[in-house]
């Protein structure tokens, strides 16, 4: 019954990549001419930001299962190390500065990747907390940083990239979204490369991964470094793109835990979850904020909607945990098998 | 080393299907020029022990090249030990481990792969989250020489190793028939499909010398012989040397060319089945104490 049913959708099954292929065409040639400014501006930037440090992310977290609760530090370095190359090196053009601060990134994940050599799971946890601190203390403590601003605010250069400008929020969303579809391309290739695989073999038993000839040490931080770099470009569009003026303090703890947050929801291990995981994190806010300011009108002010966002946020994660341990991504596929079956019966 | 990897990149030239052929072992031979010409791993006076509890006790054990070798005894015999320290992942207290001209106090885990040895767990050891194809695939992890950045592009060393392993992968399910199941996650498969592709993961890496914890624990007796085959197939068809750590007795007598017992630790047979079968010591230590347990159920 259900191998019929299999072999039904699989001699129509789309294939891989059209589904991407279809939703960058809509998202390159549509929503550029319908979206309102209030989309660009509170949903989709900081949406393809925070999808690209999820991938980032689950690139260590997910596929190489090194936690971290330091990715807003990553973040942080990124946007920082961009703002200060584009400042300090004459005639740098802007996508030199993105990949500079990404790679500083990647060397500060090196560096806070090396007790992953020695610690593991929660002990991990624990120790990637000390880049969460050490970093933004670093911002902060020096104002060369964020070029002697005493209010340690920094703003973001025009984006612009060989001559193009791209300029209000319609130019800075299809500026994110090529570098963000850029990134995703890459870490798909890379996840489905023999290093994708050293990452799984180390996540899932790392004996057995020494015994073939995986080499654990270089794998574990070839992740960081990735990962740290990824999550850095994204810091960079979360600055220049999304906010354009950031200060050390919008990348704290919570931040971190909100890019946790998304992978866990959007699915372990899957280039997609990070999107969906986004996506729903973005959204929430958003949603919980009009419903409630519509069911309780004035009662509904910041301060309960913050706390609400914080209890069903949290409520979702257990849920998550619990009924959908993959993610939204799971839940996703097994939707689609099952409507295939029954369009397949009809 | 150097010597290790040719002979065990010997068998790679042949094709997939046919038996190795003679030029091959006499290759094998070749290589060891020592007084013991064909024993392709020895363990010399080995001891090993956890606190006060002693897991070893001075074990001496030669292996010849392309020989089924077995090691039988009880539940803490320290049969696992002795795997945990030909594969490194135990050092011993006392004592060397030969691989072919290579004499170690630790044998180097990490390079186990390139000296031409691969193993399989007591315990499973797969990983889970990734198909069974690709789970044979990272056999070959020790062979990749691109560069992350490579990979990603696709550029043409990582595009070879790819195919190659790919290929090899292939082959080997093929071999173990498990192509049937090559896109499932590894972790979905039923225990007895588990552990076949644990051996399939071992033999892709082409090893000169195949270390087996356990193959058939758990298994019914139906899918014991069939590993038994499969166990045998391998060591015919590659050549390849085979370690074999196994409770049941049965099996091990008709599958094995040599056969060493353990007991608390101690070396207390070493020979052909026939032998072990009549070694009075063996019946007294292992087989003669508990005759119900002769097919190793409760053992």
């Amino acid at each position: 019954m259900t191998a019929i049913a299999s072999e039904f959708s699989s001699s129509h099954r789309i294939p891989g990549w059209l589904p991407p292929v279809l939703l960058l065409g809509v998202a390159y040639l549509i929503v550029p001419f319908i979206g309102t400014s209030y989309l660009f501006e509170a949903i989709l930037l900081p949406f393809l930001a925070l999808s690209l440090a999820g991938v980032g992310l689950n690139i260590l977290t997910g596929y190489a299962g090194q936690v971290s609760l330091g990715s807003a530090a990553f973040l942080a370095v990124g946007a920082f190390a961009a703002y200060n190359f584009n400042l300090r090196v004459e005639g740098l053009p802007l996508i030199g500065s993105i990949i500079l601060a990404g790679l500083a990134a990647a060397a500060i994940g090196i560096v806070f990747g090396l007790p992953s050599l020695r610690l593991k799971g929660f002990y991990l946890a624990v120790s990637t907390l000390a880049a969460q601190f050490f970093v933004q203390w670093a911002l902060t403590k020096f104002s060369w940083f964020s070029n002697d601003s005493a209010s340690g605010v920094i703003d973001a250069p025009a984006l612009s990239i060989a001559g193009i400008a791209f300029n209000g929020a319609v130019g800075r969303y299809l500026f994110s979204l090529t570098v963000v579809t850029l990134l995703t391309f890459l870490a798909y290739r890379l996840v489905s490369s023999q290093s994708g695989r050293n990452f799984i073999a180390v996540r899932d038993n790392e004996t057995a991964a020494r015994i073939i000839g995986v080499p654990v040490l270089k794998t574990k931080l070839l992740a960081f470094a990735i990962s740290s770099f990824i999550i850095g470009v994204a810091g960079v569009l979360w600055a220049f793109a999304y906010l354009r003026t950031v200060e050390p303090a919008g990348f704290n703890l919570d931040r971190s835990f909100q890019i946790l947050f998304i992978i866990i929801i959007g699915g372990l291990a899957s280039i997609r979850g990070a999107f969906f995981g986004a996506a729903l994190l973005v959204i929430l806010p958003l949603a919980l904020s009009r419903l409630g300011s519509f069911l309780l009108g004035d009662v509904f002010n910041s301060g309960v909607l913050d706390m609400s966002q914080r209890i069903v946020l949290g409520a979702l994660i257990i849920l998550f945990l619990i009924l959908e341990p993959d993610g939204l991504v799971s839940l996703w596929d097994r939707i689609r098998k099952r409507s295939a079956a029954v369009f397949g019966r009809m | 080393m150097h010597s290790i990897n040719y002979l065990h990149e010997g068998p790679a030239t042949v094709a997939f299907r046919e038996p190795v052929a003679a030029p091959e072992i006499e290759l094998l031979r070749q290589v060891q020029p020592q007084q013991q010409a064909d024993t392709i791993l020895g363990l010399e006076g080995i001891s090993l022990s956890f606190g006060g509890v002693v897991a070893l006790h001075d074990i001496d054990l030669t292996v010849r090249s392309g020989e089924i070798r077995a090691i039988i005894g009880p539940n803490g015999a320290g049969k696992s030990s002795l795997i945990n320290i030909i594969s490194g992942v135990y050092r011993p207290d006392r004592g060397q481990v030969r691989i072919g001209a290579n004499r170690f106090a630790r044998v180097p885990t990490q390079k186990l792969a390139h000296l031409g040895i691969a193993r399989t767990f007591q315990n499973l050891a797969l990983f889970k989250g990734l198909s069974v194809i690709d789970n044979v695939i990272s056999g070959r992890a020790y062979k990749v020489r691109s560069t992350f950045l490579a990979q990603v592009l696709g550029l043409g060393l990582s595009r070879r190793e790819e195919l190659d392993a790919r290929e090899r992968a292939g082959q080997i399910l093929d071999f173990l028939d498990l192509t049937h199941v090559s896109d499932r996650l590894a972790g979905t498969l039923p225990y007895g499909l588990q552990k076949r592709v644990e051996l399939a993961r071992a033999m892709v890496a082409e090893p000169a010398i195949l270390l087996l914890d356990e193959p058939m624990a758990g298994m019914t007796a139906p899918e014991k012989a069939e590993m038994s085959e499969f166990i045998r197939a391998a060591n015919r068809q590659y050549g390849t040397t085979i370690i074999l750590v196994e409770h049941d007795i049965g099996v091990v007598m008709g599958l094995s060319d040599h056969i060493a017992v353990l007991d608390y630790g101690r070396k207390i047979a070493d020979g052909t089945p026939e032998e072990i079968r009549a070694d009075q010591g063996v019946i007294d230590a292992y087989l003669g104490v508990a005759p119900e347990n002769i097919d190793g159920g409760g053992i």
